[in-house]
């Protein structure tokens, strides 16, 4: 039942955002005579400060808010794989050096690194992609690591070894692919904490800059105008943990398909 | 000896840390001084933070002159108001640890009574709906709960106040948008080391002892399933000082996080820096503490 249900509300965002696309629906048109309206017909997720239409910037927020997470999973996970594998297989300096490095990352809690780097590079969309990898990559080198390390003394490892395999051969052809389900499953739970550091940092102002619509941007704008228009942040918040949700939700269904065990 | 390696292992840590840091305000793009001051600044003004910053001097020679002063005390000093930076964090940590401590209390509080009582009822329908809202709590984050806490609380019911640090009962919500999230984790930890504690030998003995339910439950059962929670706890502080950042914004508490945050808006790096350094040797200490406590708490720690 949650899958389904995380499915279906995965296809109506995808959907929606594609229609709005399609539609060239940008959210950008200023309605001064409408600002902070409540959900009517003409505007069914009212408007906000500036008279816009809310469910047009949720939609293109929405987009942003995917593809940012997409590209800065895809780039996260090139690079931790990368130092997982070499630092695993290897092992011996390599691995401590390397693994020295990431205890320095992981010493920064939470998304406090992204918003330190966000700061100085200052905002943007593709410094706020930079940010975020520059501390994501961290979780998939030590997972990769890891599992590199226990999967480096199978012996279907040792045998193609002996057979004079090289060690790039070893890695993507002999120990890569058991890692694959394992890193699916990482890569869809990281898709939604992306797009929490996303809204994150563009609530402190160091993301997406207006005119662009971002949904970190429109929960602060929301909660400036709490008092007047509640239904501005309740509506950002709701669309937003929706989408967590059922990403979440399927990350939770890949791991029992793929019977992954995640730490 | 496990001691002793735990407390060697925080130096290259704490190292890295510094160097992290250090090397943030060199990841400005172009020139910081003409970042910080602004284009419309004098020569000698540029000229004379230049100085003030050591940004002429080689990398290295920079890095050592950080060291140095750091080992002094000397955080640097703000650049529009020219406070020494470590007033500025003396001023804001207090309200931040303050923040955090009633945070921690507030997980810990709501948190194992919750656990408990969904392991007591396991499979039940309690259960369910304990188990259903904390992973939807624990899924929320603070830019999210913070203004459902401040629409329901304070602007709908009017109970609490909405933001400011003037009124005692201020740290309330944010302290609960901070501990919720705890709190959630800490029901489902609870509940499962709880249950699975429950089926052991000595707890079967201590029924047929004849001890009532409360004492075998709180005395003896609680005591070896709370273990696993001080590992949460520790591990939790860091998404608890990173969540201040964003608590303290939306709430108005003037916290190192708002510090940050104001810093980074005035384009005052030198704090900037300051306080994601003051924010991270935090987290590392703690976990260092979290390590220890536990090693205390579990007398098979000491010998393994």
């Amino acid at each position: 039942m949650a899958r389904t249900f995380a499915l279906t509300i995965l296809i109506f965002w995808l959907g929606a955002v594609l229609l709005a696309r399609l539609l060239d629906i940008h959210g950008n048109a200023i309605d001064l005579q409408h600002i902070l309206a409540s959900p009517s017909l003409r505007y069914w997720f009212g408007s906000d400060d500036l008279g816009r239409d809310i469910l047009a910037r949720v939609l293109r927020g929405a987009e942003i808010s995917i593809m940012v997470a997409i590209v800065v999973t895809i780039i996260n996970m090139l690079i931790g794989v990368t130092i997982g594998l070499l630092a695993g297989f290897f092992g011996g300096k390599l691995d401590r050096l390397l693994m020295q490095i990431t205890d320095v990352f992981l010493a920064f809690p939470g998304i406090l690194l992204a918003i330190a780097f966000a700061a100085v590079l200052g905002p943007g969309m593709l410094n706020l992609v930079f940010a975020l990898c520059l501390t994501g990559w961290v979780s998939y080198a030590r997972l990769t690591r890891g599992q590199t390390l226990s999967l480096r003394n199978r012996q279907h490892v040792q045998a193609a070894e002996s057979l004079g395999a090289t060690p790039y051969r070893l890695m993507s052809r002999h120990i890569l692919p058991l890692l694959t389900s394992l890193l699916m499953v990482e890569a869809t739970y990281s898709l939604a904490s992306i797009m929490i550091a996303e809204a994150s940092l563009s609530f402190l102002g160091l993301g997406i800059q207006a005119p662009n619509a971002s949904w970190g941007a429109m929960l602060r704008d929301g909660v400036r105008y709490m008092l007047v228009a509640p239904h501005y942040v309740l509506i950002v918040g709701l669309s937003l943990m929706s989408l967590i949700l059922a990403i979440n939700l399927g990350g939770d269904y890949l791991r029992d398909k793929l019977d992954v065990r995640t730490a | 000896m496990h001691l002793f390696k735990r407390l060697f292992s925080v130096i290259p840590v704490v190292f890295g840390v510094l160097l992290l840091t250090f090397l943030l305000i060199h990841l400005v793009p172009g020139d910081p001084v003409e970042v910080m001051l602004g284009e419309s600044a004098s020569t000698s003004d540029s000229e004379a933070l230049r100085e003030e910053l050591g940004l002429n001097q080689p990398l290295v020679v920079q890095f050592g002159h950080y060291l140095n002063k750091l080992a002094h005390g000397d955080l640097g000093q703000s650049i529009h108001t020219k406070t020494p930076i470590i007033e500025l964090i003396k001023a804001r940590y207090p309200a931040t640890v303050q923040l955090a401590v009633v945070a921690l209390c507030l997980g810990v509080l709501i948190g194992v009574p919750m656990g408990i009582y969904a392991a007591l009822h396991a499979g039940h329908w309690q259960d369910f709906v304990i188990t259903l809202i904390s992973v939807r709590l624990s899924a929320m984050p603070a830019f999210w709960l913070g203004p459902l806490l401040m629409l329901l609380f304070a602007v709908w019911l009017g109970w609490l106040p909405v933001s400011g640090m003037d009124h005692h009962a201020s740290i309330i919500l944010p302290a609960l948008t901070l501990g919720l999230g705890l709190s959630a984790i800490l029901t489902r930890m609870t509940r499962t080391s709880l249950l699975e504690v429950l089926n052991d030998d000595y707890i079967r003995t201590a029924r047929a002892k004849g001890l009532s339910e409360r004492t075998v439950i709180l005395r003896h059962a609680l005591r070896a399933a709370l273990l696993p929670i001080i590992t949460i706890v520790g591990l939790q502080m860091g998404s608890l000082l990173a969540g201040t950042v964003i608590t303290e914004t939306i709430f108005s508490w003037d916290g190192i996080g708002r510090l940050l945050v104001e810093s980074i808006e005035k384009r005052d790096y030198p704090v900037t820096q300051a306080c994601v350094l003051i924010v991270a040797l935090s987290y590392v200490l703690i976990n260092l503490v979290t390590d220890i406590v536990y090693q205390v708490a579990d007398p098979r720690m000491r010998h393994a």
